[in-house]
């Protein structure tokens, strides 16, 4: 583990971010892009996961479902029912791209708080394409859609006229700031979360304080389930958020 | 002795940083707190509010994510 005890009292060295280092799988040190690493292998593992949930877990099609049948039909239900009230009827036919990004993410967080896991979304790597891709996916179907009226998103008709430029500006900028505090946002609160983790499992090493330590490393970890979750949720939910600005682009 | 106090800056900054994470609790509590007092007014309304809240508690917190990620990048990148 990363975090160890140099000498006695006083003297323990606790390193929270080690866990997040990229390693080649199979030993040596050079990373080019095709090395499979740890993050490739738990992101891996994270599709995997999908493909059992969903697709094994479906496949008998029960009248009754089974208890794996019925997790995959509510996470279908909970993002089915998400995109339609967010995105609205028409935000439908980008279902399928919103139910991967929500299972990807969950199952990727969830993984990561696996004993000696490692959480791919913690890093803004991961994150940052996701985010971009939706930016752009957005970007692309709002001017397929809507033409040069997309622009009429930042032109917001219902200000006084003076002020409507001002406002262009600033809906301007935090259009582009969209794809930056999207990803930051889930990186971010991954990163912390399994930070704050591996800081309290540095405290454990000392005697006196080990008990509450532990006690706090539980707490803070049943809070980052909740995290996880969460986390996910707001993702997606933003990209449809995102999406609904796309096709619906008058204020 | 020069390498001493610019680790002295950037510990501090890091500190300075992190009360950015309370300004955002602050946030996420007025977010939180205010849609309780308004769901427990009209109790029917509330479960369709849900995803504007959890929207409203993400922006909040990612302005206290960016202080932490200032923190981190003094501590670590810096």
């Amino acid at each position: 583990m990363a975090t160890e005890t140099e000498g006695a009292e006083g003297g323990l060295a606790i390193h929270p971010m080690d866990q997040f280092m990229i390693k080649p799988l199979f030993g040596g040190d050079h990373i080019a892009f095709y090395t499979p690493t740890n993050a490739t292998l738990w992101m891996a593992l994270a599709v995997l996961a999908t493909i059992g949930l969903l697709v094994l877990g479906t496949r008998g099609r029960a009248i009754v479902p089974s208890r794996m049948q019925s997790v995959a039909e509510m996470a279908y239900g909970f993002v089915y029912k998400m995109v339609e009230d967010v995105a609205g009827k028409d935000g439908l036919k980008f279902f399928p791209y919103i139910m991967t990004l929500f299972m990807f993410i969950v199952l990727a967080n969830f993984l990561g708080l696996l004993p000696m896991s490692f959480a791919p979304t913690s890093h803004v790597a991961v994150t940052a394409v996701m985010a971009l891709l939706v930016f752009f996916t957005v970007t692309v179907v709002g001017f397929v859609r809507n033409g040069a009226e997309f622009l009429g998103l930042f032109w917001v008709s219902s200000a006084p006229l003076a002020l409507r430029p001002v406002l262009a500006i600033i809906e301007l900028i935090s259009y582009f700031v969209r794809p930056v505090s999207h990803s930051i946002r889930l990186a971010g609160n991954i990163m912390a979360g399994h930070a704050v983790i591996k800081v309290f499992a540095g405290f454990a090493a000392v005697t006196w304080i080990a008990p509450a330590s532990i006690l706090a490393i539980s707490a803070v970890y049943a809070l980052e389930v909740l995290v996880a979750f969460i986390q996910a949720y707001v993702f997606t939910i933003l990209a449809c958020v995102y999406l609904k600005d796309a096709l619906h682009p008058h204020h | 002795m020069e390498g001493d106090i610019a680790n002295m800056g950037q510990f501090i900054g890091a500190g300075l940083a992190a009360i950015g994470s309370g300004a955002a609790a602050i946030g996420v509590g007025h977010v939180a707190g205010n849609f309780l007092s308004g769901a427990l007014r009209n109790p029917s309304a509330a479960a369709g509010q849900t995803a504007t809240l959890f929207i409203g508690i993400a922006f909040a917190e990612a302005l206290g994510i960016f202080a932490f990620l200032v923190a981190l990048l003094l501590m670590f990148a810096v």
